[in-house]
């Protein structure tokens, strides 16, 4: 399954999440306001640091949504 | 001091200033209890002359600092909000009140209200601007108040005239002992007029430029003066992450300090019904705190009964983060011996005897 990643295409497998490809990549979600980088810290959907946007909407938790053919993802976005 | 909330710290710098050494004698981290619950609102309200007077000096003083970066001080004003044309001619009066005693405010019609805050929904009558209003980052201000005087992580149990006794029988002694365990204050001093009054808040995610005054519905001024038993009023406010702080309720008689659906859910309704463009925005956590309650919704700040070492500065209910610097400049004349510049009758602990 194909889907992108700020505009690269990323070969993934059916079942991870948006966070798994997100740090495989070594990409951070999004950036606090100080500007560090963000990830996810519980993994279960509580914590909101891993939020990104997901075929123009967002913020959205990535540790909550599996991965989809064709799926725009873009970090950093806020 | 016990107590390390915004008021502890500020009364112990104070007091510092004045010449005493103090420890802040502290159960958890500093600010961590009602300070980190609340929304940092630095405002003047107009309940009773004694509360305009402390707010204003309060503000005064908050406008004299100078702040870090981190407690993250934005002047941006309070929008209180009238729903309708009787919220708007209630107004008028409140109008006067702030500008005959120097405090600057302005009425708004309904063009004006949306030019300020473009986000609210149509058919609102207006509203009343005080633009020299603030928001803080409290645990931020209490942590920086506090800076370089001595603390004790311990839990204080017993409090007596002039000393303290630790949980594990530790005994503390001082020429002063302050109480300023917020919403808890009754337990340390039996018979208090403190209640906790729980009150819960919600946080999105950053929106910039989403809306930029503290918004109030003039309603709130019933829910906060009012004494039912549980109310919500629209409040909202924008921090400089670009989030919006969103409450407020206002429930007596609940002990148990975790987030009540049924409550959060008439407090974000009531909220979207203010602000619509909040239904389409992520809230990314919620929580709930105590105010200290007290009946005439005054600060108790003065000598504890029956003592001439222990004083309380207690009872700040939702407006400790405006109000902590004006109580600990009242406490420290009160300390000293000075004439005080405000009446300290008005906030004595014996006024409900």
């Amino acid at each position: 399954m194909k889907i992108r990643v700020n505009g690269q295409e990323v070969e993934v497998q059916a079942g991870m999440s948006v966070a798994a490809v997100v740090m495989n990549l070594g990409l951070a979600a999004r950036r606090s306001v100080t500007g560090e980088p963000r990830g996810p810290v519980c993994g279960m959907g509580v914590c909101f640091e891993c939020r990104l946007w997901v075929d123009g909407e967002g913020p959205l938790r990535s540790c909550q949504m599996p991965v989809r053919e064709g799926m725009e993802v873009v970090t950093d976005a806020v | 001091m016990v107590g390390g909330g915004i008021v502890g710290a500020a009364c112990a710098r104070q007091l510092e200033r004045e010449g005493f050494h103090c420890v802040i004698v502290e159960r958890d981290v500093m600010g961590s209890g009602a300070t980190a619950a609340g929304m940092g609102h630095v405002v003047v309200m107009d309940d009773s002359e004694a509360q305009f007077a402390l707010t204003r000096r309060s503000r005064d003083l908050w406008d004299a600092m100078e702040l870090p970066d981190e407690v993250e001080f934005e002047r941006c004003g309070t929008l209180w909000v009238a729903a309708d044309e009787e919220e708007l001619e209630a107004v008028r009066g409140k109008l006067a009140y702030y500008r005959e005693r120097g405090v600057e405010a302005e009425l708004l019609d309904a063009r004006r209200l949306y030019e300020a805050e473009r986000g609210l929904r149509a058919g609102m009558a207006g509203g009343f601007l005080v633009p020299g209003d603030s928001v803080i980052y409290a645990p931020c201000a209490a942590a920086w108040l506090g800076r370089g005087i001595e603390r004790k992580k311990a839990e204080v149990l017993t409090l007596g005239d002039g000393w303290v006794e630790l949980r594990g029988g530790e005994r503390l002694e001082g020429d002063i002992v302050l109480c300023a365990t917020g919403a808890w204050a009754a337990k340390l001093t039996p018979g208090l007029e403190v209640k906790p009054r729980k009150g819960h808040l919600a946080i999105t995610d950053r929106y910039p430029g989403a809306i930029r005054h503290q918004l109030i519905e003039l309603g709130y001024l019933k829910s906060a003066h009012g004494d039912s038993t549980e109310s919500v009023a629209f409040n909202v406010q924008p921090r400089r992450t670009g989030q919006l702080l969103i409450g407020s309720s206002r429930q007596y008689g609940v002990e148990d300090g975790g987030v009540e659906r049924h409550i959060l859910e008439r407090m974000l309704r009531r909220a979207v019904e203010y602000l619509p463009g909040l239904a389409a925005m992520q809230l990314i956590r919620v929580w709930a705190g105590f105010r200290a309650a007290t009946p005439d919704k005054l600060p108790i700040i003065g000598l504890a009964r029956n003592c001439s070492r222990t004083w309380l500065a207690t009872g700040h209910e939702g407006l400790g983060i405006t109000t902590c610097l004006g109580t600990a400049e009242l406490l420290a004349d009160l300390v000293m011996g000075r004439g005080t510049a405000l009446r300290a009758a008005d906030y004595a602990p014996g006024r409900f005897a």
